[in-house]
């Protein structure tokens, strides 16, 4: 039988303190001192690759990459979502898809100037919500062409027309919309 | 169902970060403070409580699953039954009517309900793409995933739909933070103007900074018991603060995760459906809202939440009240944006839809007594989070819900000035008090009536 090590091999790496001040005698009193010390709080990195999965909203991004919009729609009650949805509301049913026109309104919109870490280098960025003729709820995209300063009620209503990104990333941003008059 | 009585509650304090202790020992706080206001000690409490539930929003922040049974374990709760519950933004206002079923139901008799968040442990964006995650990741998170950005959204179509003003959002900037001038348990106690409010810094338009709650690490608990429960509580010595609080209604609504899914119906609907029975039963009202649906208006749309319209009408339906804003004494509501505050005036009943906006700035919601620095045209009616609300309070979210309890059991009691050491906040002879918690753009939402019990 081989002997196995009892000793762990250390190394400086990852290490940011080398000693803490610390009672050099353990007393009474100097156990009570433990409980005046302040916190110590290191960093802890976390990070992972997810295999995300659109199981049944496939098709859609498929439609992207592809420059085509698609919706579903519910085979018995007709009603149809602007963003893909496998399975009706309404009639519970597995709903067809359906393509969406590629021009729309802008139902509600803001102008992110903060955002969430991942977007943060991107702001600031317009969120809309787009309706189109013929569906029955909307679409979250990302809103061009217009100058976030201007910012105001007057966008709501606003007519806009898809684009799509020529080398798709598979995301929901591979389509976005900008005004018709741009 | 029993009846059940909500008899103590305690609050850590709310602070941007609690770095010296870990959650366990920040709910502790909260947990020590509650059964200390019942005059037990620890060995006696924990040998006749039955159980509890924990409630926390994100495994993400503290990098730590099961954290609930870490909590369980460090108040010497084991081998007690417990359970976790998490709804986003609503997980404390879940915990509670869960407890709230523990006990009514007869499986308890004396229900532990705590809740805790430390959000510290990220950066602020860091914190906020966490949050973001609580949207759908195949189709909202990936366009920009950001709260703040999506009530921003439904605001301006609030604004659009019925001329609801950033002006009047700041009232409730105003309001809040001069609330929470006196409460010792708040984040942020600042007397601010609408000016303050509209100059800070934009987060997503027309949030400013100081439209928006910000990041917290806290704890809050309950005591939730039967009268079974009480009878053995004061067996074992303890002295319950008098009068007794009363859960009186339970309401839960739900929603579209993703609220371009949320549908746009039509009036009949809209009045068999969702309408308060008061709603229903004015020929002004129905006129009025007759007049939005001609205009244009559908519901819910991405203005109003429909699921804090269906959880207020159930709560309501169960405690029997009909005129919220003359039955209610005080609501604590869920402000984590001035927006949804003034939004949820209008789920809650306390306006008509459309009318949030100008309820904001009459006065209504204000406290009596307390000089806004602002013009007020009406008296104060109904006090809404006379607390300071999560704008000022905080919002550790799994703690949120059950702050929102603790302080309306302590309002209903009268016993603000022992509590806050300050009685300003003290809604005068508070019979009847609403507690409403939220989550993500309004997908789940629960309302619970408590009443004091002469």
């Amino acid at each position: 039988m081989s002997k196995q090590p009892t000793k762990r091999e250390e190394t400086l790496g990852g290490t940011i303190v080398h000693g803490l001040p610390f009672p050099s005698e353990l007393t009474p009193e100097s156990l009570e001192w433990l409980r005046k010390m302040q916190p110590i709080r290191i960093e802890q990195d976390y990070s992972i690759t997810y295999l995300h999965s659109y199981g049944q909203d496939s098709p859609f991004f498929a439609g992207l990459t592809n420059k085509v919009l698609l919706g579903n729609q519910e085979v018995d009650t007709g009603y149809t979502y602007a963003t893909p949805r496998g399975h009706g509301m309404y009639d519970g049913k597995e709903t067809r898809w359906v393509p969406l026109p590629h021009e729309g309104k802008v139902h509600a919109f803001t102008v992110c100037y903060f955002g969430s870490e991942e977007f943060l280098p991107e702001t600031p960025f317009i969120l809309a919500l787009i309706e189109f003729e013929g569906a029955d709820t909307l679409f979250l995209t990302r809103l061009l062409g217009l100058n976030p300063d201007d910012a105001g009620l007057h966008w709501i209503g606003m007519k806009v027309k898809a684009r799509f990104l020529r080398n798709a990333k598979l995301k929901p941003t591979d389509v976005y919309f900008v005004p018709i008059e741009a | 169902m029993r009846p059940v009585y909500a008899i103590s509650g305690g609050v850590s304090k709310f602070a941007k970060a609690r770095p010296d202790k870990t959650f366990q020992a920040v709910v502790k706080e909260a947990y020590d403070y509650a059964i200390a206001d019942i005059g037990l000690e620890h060995p006696k409490f924990i040998e006749l409580v039955d159980g509890s539930v924990a409630s926390y929003f994100s495994d993400h922040f503290a990098r730590q699953l099961m954290a609930g049974i870490m909590v369980q374990d460090y108040l010497g709760l084991i081998p007690k039954p417990s359970h976790r519950v998490e709804g986003g933004g609503a997980t404390g206002g879940l915990c509670f009517q869960e407890a709230w079923k523990s006990v009514a139901s007869g499986h308890m008799d004396i229900a532990l309900a705590y809740g805790f968040e430390q959000m510290s442990h990220v950066e602020t964006w860091k914190g906020n793409e966490f949050i973001a995650l609580a949207s759908d990741v195949s189709f909202d998170y990936p366009v920009g995933g950001f709260y703040s950005g999506y009530y921003a959204m439904m605001v301006t179509r609030h604004m659009k739909e019925f001329g609801t003003t950033p002006e009047q959002l700041a009232h409730v900037s105003v309001k809040n933070h001069m609330n929470a001038y006196y409460n010792p348990y708040s984040q942020k106690r600042r007397k601010l103007s609408i000016e303050d409010v509209r100059n800070a810094p934009m987060v997503a338009w027309p949030l400013t900074r100081l439209d928006i709650c910000v990041m917290s690490d806290g704890a809050a608990a309950t005591i939730l018991v039967s009268e079974e429960g009480l009878e053995k509580l004061i067996k074992a010595g303890a002295q319950i603060p008098q009068p007794l609080v009363k859960i009186t209604g339970i309401g839960r609504g739900t929603d579209a995760m993703r609220m371009a899914d949320r549908p746009h119906v039509d009036y009949d609907t809209f009045m068999k459906d969702y309408a308060t029975p008061q709603e229903r039963d004015s020929d002004d009202t129905r006129a009025y809202y007759k007049a939005l649906w001609e205009h244009g208006t559908r519901y819910p749309g991405v203005h109003s939440f429909r699921a804090g319209r269906t959880a207020g009408n159930m709560a309501y339906k169960m405690a029997g009240v009909t005129d919220p804003l003359g039955e209610l004494d005080f609501v604590e509501l869920h402000d984590a944006y001035t927006s949804s505050e003034i939004q949820t005036y209008e789920d809650m009943g306390l306006c008509r839809y459309g009318e949030g906006g100008p309820f904001a700035a009459s006065g209504k919601a204000f406290m009596p007594g307390i000089d806004y620095g602002l013009d007020l045209p009406d008296d104060p009616a109904c006090p809404v989070n006379p607390s300071g609300g999560l704008i000022a309070c905080g919002h550790p979210v799994g703690a949120t819900g059950l702050m929102q309890a603790v302080f309306a059991i302590w309002q209903l009691q009268g016993t603000i000035n022992k509590h806050f050491g300050d009685d300003t906040l003290q809604v005068k002879d508070a019979k009847r008090g609403a507690i409403h918690s939220h989550a993500g753009t309004g997908t789940y939402v629960t309302v619970t009536i408590l009443e004091r019990e002469d």
